[in-house]
């Protein structure tokens, strides 16, 4: 078999094998220096991006990809001996999967070249990047994984790699501070998730998404199965930020050091596409779709409302970011909430999938703006050294590409014409005011406070007369933020790209949980 | 549909990027011209003292407003919404778990009788 | 099992660490709290895969065909390998906290409360 067709085939191991190997060889390699450090870990982190490019690919071009850990041929998901149960550790690649995959690896990259100039004073550079690539594993587990107690090990995982992340930059001990809260917070979150699972396991004798969902609609909807169900998505709410769950947000955010606190946010999305798959394919079927909706909708604007308000209120440049991701996330969840309480009723033909493109495209939208931003404020306070808005002022003088690229981010954020966030704003307030006016006022309002909040920022920071006399960011950090740039503004002009390759495959993957199902039940050989 | 196509078409409305940004540019364009014919003989440089009825500009950090400035109106006339805020921010970890589960306790109950299908 | 008292214990032992976790003032204890949730959810597992008579699932010198499917074993043995790293993390972040904050008391350890 050739190299080509052996990367083809084994790609969704080659997703967590890579990474997972690199972290832990990163070490080894720092002992040859740190130049050989830096090229292996973004090596690794380019090779990750390019299988999850891979992966979009084979979803986009067969279908849903299935791959079975231990099994020849690897697409065997129920062995003829089994009884009928899938019993091996399954990967279910689907156009979500796929999609979640891909921005994880694309931050993931981005953030370790950023990092190579962010973190060049620093010591123990090799236990960042380890971490770094420790973290994306988890992301990529989470989002390729079909089995549900993997689910749990890549959360842990995620959760693990980022509280030691968030801790990296001692602070005085308010980052470890955080990232006390940071870990206390999700672990007791993964422990309940883990407690749902036993249920479920206890109640269907599987661990596998596909064949929980298929038992659970075959028996019908029970108690148990309701507690599991909401002791998982409560959870997950929490570990994507949802107010009012919150809090741990702005402070691991805030006190993560340098650009680390975007592949935070893309961290929190890998837990937004658990909660989706999760309330879509697992319990979609059997649960009752339009209170599952409402939940998320509820939870989404109370998210945007509070964060939009809060960051208001912050002086502290990557608190104030912080309470921003909290209140885009709410967005997401009102966009795909909608699609999610329309679901299997004639509206969600006319608006609800609609609504659901525009969540699912505000979250590859805000990987790329909330990351970009991030970047700039770690250039600002990398330079500056301060993250504190009233001591900032004149940075513009100086440093004007990070202002040029905090202006898109910014613009982008606010949903002005034609960055990329307009684009899913427009397609979210289009299509939820079908359901409830009131909805896509929310959404309108709290995208006028968002740029309010955001020329705050940038008269504070980069206006004003010059009073710090610093030198522009390393290269590796603007190139870091140039790539981010360029893509917000491709996707802004040219929204389509986005939409039909990577967010209309992931939508209709989820609104088919039966598709899922089937693909993994009954395909076999 | 072609990718590359800007076009896209929501439930209740068109979208077109490139157009927006022709439109964007021509109103540039137009407002350059508005400005290229005002008065050519306005003196550079004496404008700005006016705003400071003619006092010398302060100068350094005098001249910049900080960022606790900016929005003071908004957050003074929100007061009791945001006295709520700060009460609920409280930032310590018992409250931070206390949430979690009581959020738990509610849709427990909420999903009981509204969860199933 | 007489009156379910794995599954009554479990409740009792997680509703000890929920209230350790929210109702004490000391990061120790709610760390501690945290490992008795852990402890319950693990019981939890365990004892759902609990076969009365059943025999460890070796085929080769297996007595009888009642055997126990080692999946729950497995699954807490994963957890249990999950907690050690997350106790030890926390536990180190509590010592890096005390060093620099000289408390440990929840209500005091807040600079970032805004």
């Amino acid at each position: 078999m050739n190299p080509w067709d052996l990367i083809m085939n084994n790609a969704p191991a080659l997703a967590i094998a890579i990474p997972l190997l690199g972290a832990f060889v990163t070490p080894l390699i720092n002992r040859a220096g740190r130049k050989a450090m830096l090229v292996w870990v973004i090596a690794v982190l380019a090779f990750t991006e390019f299988i999850a490019l891979l992966l979009v690919y084979q979803v986009n071009t067969y279908g849903i990809q299935v791959y079975v850990f231990g099994a020849n041929p690897h697409t065997l998901t129920v062995p003829p001996d089994s009884g009928g149960i899938p019993v091996r550790i399954i990967f279910t690649i689907d156009g979500m999967s796929a999609f979640t995959a891909l921005i994880s690896a694309t931050l993931g990259l981005v953030v370790g070249i950023y990092s190579v100039g962010s973190e060049k004073f620093q010591t123990a550079q090799e236990k960042f990047f380890a971490l770094l690539l420790l973290l994306v594993v988890g992301m990529m587990g989470m989002a390729l994984t079909g089995d549900i107690f993997n689910f749990f090990v890549f959360l842990e995982i995620n959760s693990l790699a980022a509280a030691a992340l968030v801790s990296y930059h001692l602070n005085k001990g308010k980052a470890v501070e955080a990232a006390f809260k940071y870990a206390v917070v999700s672990s007791i979150g993964a422990l309940m998730i883990l407690f749902a699972i036993a249920i479920l396991y206890g109640e269907y004798d599987a661990l596998n998404m596909a064949m929980i969902a298929q038992r659970m609609y075959q028996t019908g909807f029970s108690t148990y199965d309701m507690i599991a169900m909401t002791l998982i998505l409560v959870t997950l709410a929490m570990k994507c930020g949802a107010v009012p769950m919150h809090y741990w947000v702005p402070d691991g955010y805030g006190e993560a050091p340098g650009g680390t606190s975007a592949i935070l946010v893309v961290a929190s999305q890998a837990s937004l596409y658990g909660l989706f798959r999760m309330s879509f394919t697992v319990f979609g079927l059997s649960a009752n779709t339009s209170s599952l909706g409402w939940f998320m909708i509820i939870l989404g604007l109370l998210s945007m409302f509070i964060g939009v308000t809060m960051a208001f209120l912050q002086h502290d440049i990557k608190r104030l970011m912080a309470y921003h991701a909290v209140s885009q996330t709410g967005y997401m969840l009102l966009g795909v909430g909608v699609g999610l309480a329309t679901l299997g009723t004639a509206a969600f033909n006319q608006y609800g999938l609609y609504a659901m493109e525009g969540g699912i495209f505000h979250i590859i939208n805000h990987a790329l703006y909330k990351g970009l931003l991030f970047l700039t404020a770690g250039a600002i306070i990398y330079r500056v050294g301060t993250s504190d808005l009233n001591k900032m002022g004149g940075l513009a003088h100086s440093m004007k590409f990070t202002a040029v690229f905090f202006l898109i981010g910014a613009f982008a954020i606010a949903g002005i014409p034609p960055f990329n966030g307009f684009a899913s704003k427009l397609m979210i307030y289009e299509s939820v005011y079908q359901l409830n006016p009131f909805l896509a006022i929310v959404a309108a309002i709290v995208s006028m406070l968002t740029l309010a909040s955001f020329l705050k920022v940038f008269h504070s920071a980069f206006l004003g007369p010059k009073i710090y006399d610093v030198k522009e960011v390393p290269k590796s950090m603007l190139f870091a933020m140039s790539i981010l740039a360029f893509f917000i503004i491709l996707f802004g002009i040219f929204p389509n790209i986005a939409i039909h390759y990577l967010v209309a495959p992931a939508a209709h993957a989820l609104a088919n949980p039966l598709g899922y199902i089937t693909k993994v039940l009954g395909g076999g050989a | 549909m072609n990718p590359l196509v800007p076009t896209i078409t929501t439930p209740s409305g068109v979208w077109n990027p490139l157009v927006w940004l022709m439109v964007f540019l021509l109103s540039l364009i137009i407002a350059l011209i508005i400005y290229m014919r005002g008065e050519k003989t306005r003196k550079k440089g004496m404008q700005a003292g006016v705003f400071f009825s003619g006092d010398r500009p302060p100068e350094g950090m005098d001249a910049h407003i900080a960022a606790h400035n900016i929005g003071w109106g908004f957050m003074e006339a929100l007061r009791p919404y945001y006295r709520a805020m700060r009460k609920m921010h409280t930032g310590i970890i018992n409250d931070y778990v206390g949430w979690f589960l009581g959020i738990l306790a509610v849709m427990l109950i909420i999903f009981l009788f509204w969860g199933g299908a | 099992m007489i009156f379910n008292l794995p599954f009554i214990t479990v409740i009792i032992v997680m509703f000890f660490g929920f209230y350790a976790m929210v109702f004490r003032r000391n990061l120790i204890k709610v760390v501690i709290g945290l490992d008795l949730v852990e402890s319950a959810v693990n019981l939890f597992l365990v004892s759902l895969g609990y076969v009365k008579g059943g025999v460890a699932p070796i085929y080769t010198s297996a007595p009888s065909t009642h055997m126990v499917l080692p999946t729950p074993q497995a699954l807490t043995l994963t957890s249990i390998v999950i907690g050690v790293a997350t106790t030890a993390m926390l536990l180190s972040f509590c010592m890096v906290i005390y060093k620099h904050y000289g408390t440990l008391d929840t209500r005091k350890v807040r600079r970032l409360e805004e």
